[in-house]
């Protein structure tokens, strides 16, 4: 069973970005960039699969510029067998990604892909439901268990009030939530094997995909700021405050 | 303009969501349809009807829609797509799992979790965990939406008299079978609709001592939260977590225990109307969002908090 795992380059989780003040988006410049966490969520799974037997190959794909290449290392020194870059340099919508991801799956042929459930740069949380869309495949978003036999996937996933498991059909999409595993740091000596494995370049125009955005960005702005209060002394301080200045308890 | 708004309900009556997502889904300037789809739904599908300002109720009662499962609901929401020129639903996971499903279908770019409608193309969005709001207009012919709720007030539940009219089922392709759900029982308030909520983060250090923010919590009719760190520890199940991934929420008060204030958590409760922190770290950044910050440990702290209740409420 093949795995195809897209991974995406975005803003390490722990930078506080900054909006340009031109409005135009969000300062990327000579800010530390990173794997997508959920994205490590989905190699990891791949890797575990593969590593169970259950796996026989899984490829690291990612849509982006140059330097997403990278991104693709980090998941080969993971565990991940091959990489796919889909060279742009332009800003590829989950649409985009989804109608760029359905082109590989057709020439690759794998039984299942697994995607993290959202990136959080744009916080869309499409890509995933739109491949499974677009492919007619089944869907099992926000997994946090998963188990293949039988030629099914049975996921539980996290739901609003709790959790819900359902068996999907192969081939299928399935999205990572948190708690599905807890990727591992790559060792130095997979880093070093991590180089030595084949990544393909392919250019959106060889796949025949039109990726022209459908929204435009006419402004990002600073969220409303919002103030640092007071401290209290005691908690009888801070019931008073609540009920006679806040008017929010009583 | 005919805008299409997909419910969330509980087969007796509607979710506090649907309520919220009515006033964007108003917002877009044109009529609006409610479409409940379920199985034994007719109580929501009534519900629907009296939506103040609501136009048409569409049920589609069958039992192969009984667990939301995204494929045949996807379907047919795309059967019906022809007549609307939006679609929206509220950002739960229910519709977090279809609608981008929908969007692809139908070829559109979704906007996901909008929390404010310019115009009936032009919408605003958070972006990087709500440090950045993206204005974005839409070029597709057709609008697919989602709507953070928090953002939102909720529509009148009564005033309408809409008519409702039985749809049919669009199929089952067969994709996926629900096997079980694992549902919190709680008589608290739901986290997203709790007019009070009272999370706990890591510095609880256990699940065994959550009981003491539930007392506080029960007194003050609020609901119970965690941030991630509690929850990937195991101390509360998932659908506790508040934050960027979690469930984003925006009451009157929200008091956060022993919670650091990670940037993802902050996404999940920083538009709350007043916010009370107690962390015995005076450094933790939560303490730079909070109305009202109290240094202290927390373990001395929240069994006061609740005589101190006892004593006003």
């Amino acid at each position: 069973m093949k795995v195809l795992v897209p991974v995406k380059r975005v803003v390490d989780y722990n930078v506080k970005i900054r909006v340009k003040s031109d409005k135009t988006g969000v300062d990327l410049a000579n800010v530390k960039m990173s794997m997508n966490p959920f994205d490590e969520i989905s190699v990891e799974e791949a890797v575990r699969l593969k590593e169970a037997g259950v796996a026989t190959e899984v490829i690291a794909v990612s849509v982006g510029p140059q330097q997403a290449q990278e991104t693709i290392r980090t998941a080969l020194a993971m565990g991940a067998d091959r990489g796919i870059l889909v060279k742009t340099d332009a800003e590829v919508e989950p649409l985009g990604v989804a109608k760029i991801l359905k082109e590989l799956v057709g020439a690759e042929s794998p039984d299942l892909v697994i995607a993290g459930k959202q990136a959080i740069d744009d916080d869309s949380n499409q890509t995933g439901q739109m491949l499974a869309a677009l492919l007619g495949w089944s869907q099992a978003t926000f997994a946090s268990e998963l188990e293949i036999a039988d030629g099914k996937a049975k996921v539980t996933r996290e739901i609003d009030g709790g959790l819900q498991t359902i068996e999907v059909s192969m081939p299928a999409v399935v999205t990572a939530d948190l708690r599905l595993n807890e990727p591992r740091y790559a060792s130095l000596p997979n880093i070093m094997k991590a180089k030595k494995k084949p990544i393909d370049e392919k250019t959106v125009e060889e796949l025949g995909v039109d990726i022209a955005p459908r929204l435009t960005v006419l402004e990002v702005t600073e969220p409303a700021a919002r103030e640092a209060g007071v401290k209290v002394e005691t908690v009888a301080e801070l019931v008073d405050k609540l009920k006679n200045e806040a008017g929010v308890i009583g | 303009m005919t805008t299409l708004l997909i419910a969330d309900h509980h087969g007796d009556g509607l979710n506090d969501s649907t309520l919220k997502a009515f006033s964007a889904a108003k917002a877009l300037g044109g009529d609006v349809h409610v479409l409940v789809n379920g199985s034994g739904c007719q109580g929501a599908a009534d519900a629907a009807a009296k939506i103040d300002g609501c136009g048409k109720v569409l049920l589609a009662d069958d039992a192969i829609y009984a667990n939301r499962l995204a494929e045949p609901k996807a379907d047919l929401i795309v059967s019906l797509a022809g007549d609307y020129d939006a679609i929206v639903a509220p950002a739960t996971t229910s519709g977090k799992n279809v609608m981008p499903r929908v969007a692809a279908l139908l070829d559109v770019m979704q906007i996901s979790e909008v929390v404010a409608v310019e115009s009936a193309d032009t919408f605003v969005r958070p972006i990087y965990a709500g440090n950045a709001m993206a204005k974005v207009q839409s070029a597709d012919p057709k609008k697919v939406i989602t709507v953070r709720t928090t953002a939102f007030p909720a529509t009148a539940a009564e005033g309408g008299s809409a008519s409702v009219e039985a749809v049919a089922a669009a199929g089952d392709p067969g994709l996926s079978t629900f096997i079980g759900e694992e549902l919190s029982k709680s008589e608290r308030p739901e986290l997203t609709s709790a007019k009070i909520v009272v999370s706990g983060g890591r510095g609880m250090q256990s699940g065994d001592n959550f009981p003491m923010l539930e007392k506080v919590a029960d007194l003050l009719g609020a609901g119970v939260g965690a941030s991630r760190a509690a929850v990937d520890a195991g101390f509360v199940p998932n659908d506790y977590q508040v934050g960027q991934t979690g469930k984003v929420v925006a009451p009157e008060l929200y008091i956060a225990v022993g919670i650091s204030g990670a940037i993802q958590h902050l996404a999940g409760m920083k538009d709350s109307k007043v916010i009370v922190a107690i962390n015995k770290d005076e450094e933790a950044p939560i303490f730079s969002v909070a109305d009202y910050g109290l240094v202290a440990d927390l373990f001395n702290a929240v069994p006061e908090l609740e005589e101190e209740l006892k004593k006003v409420l």
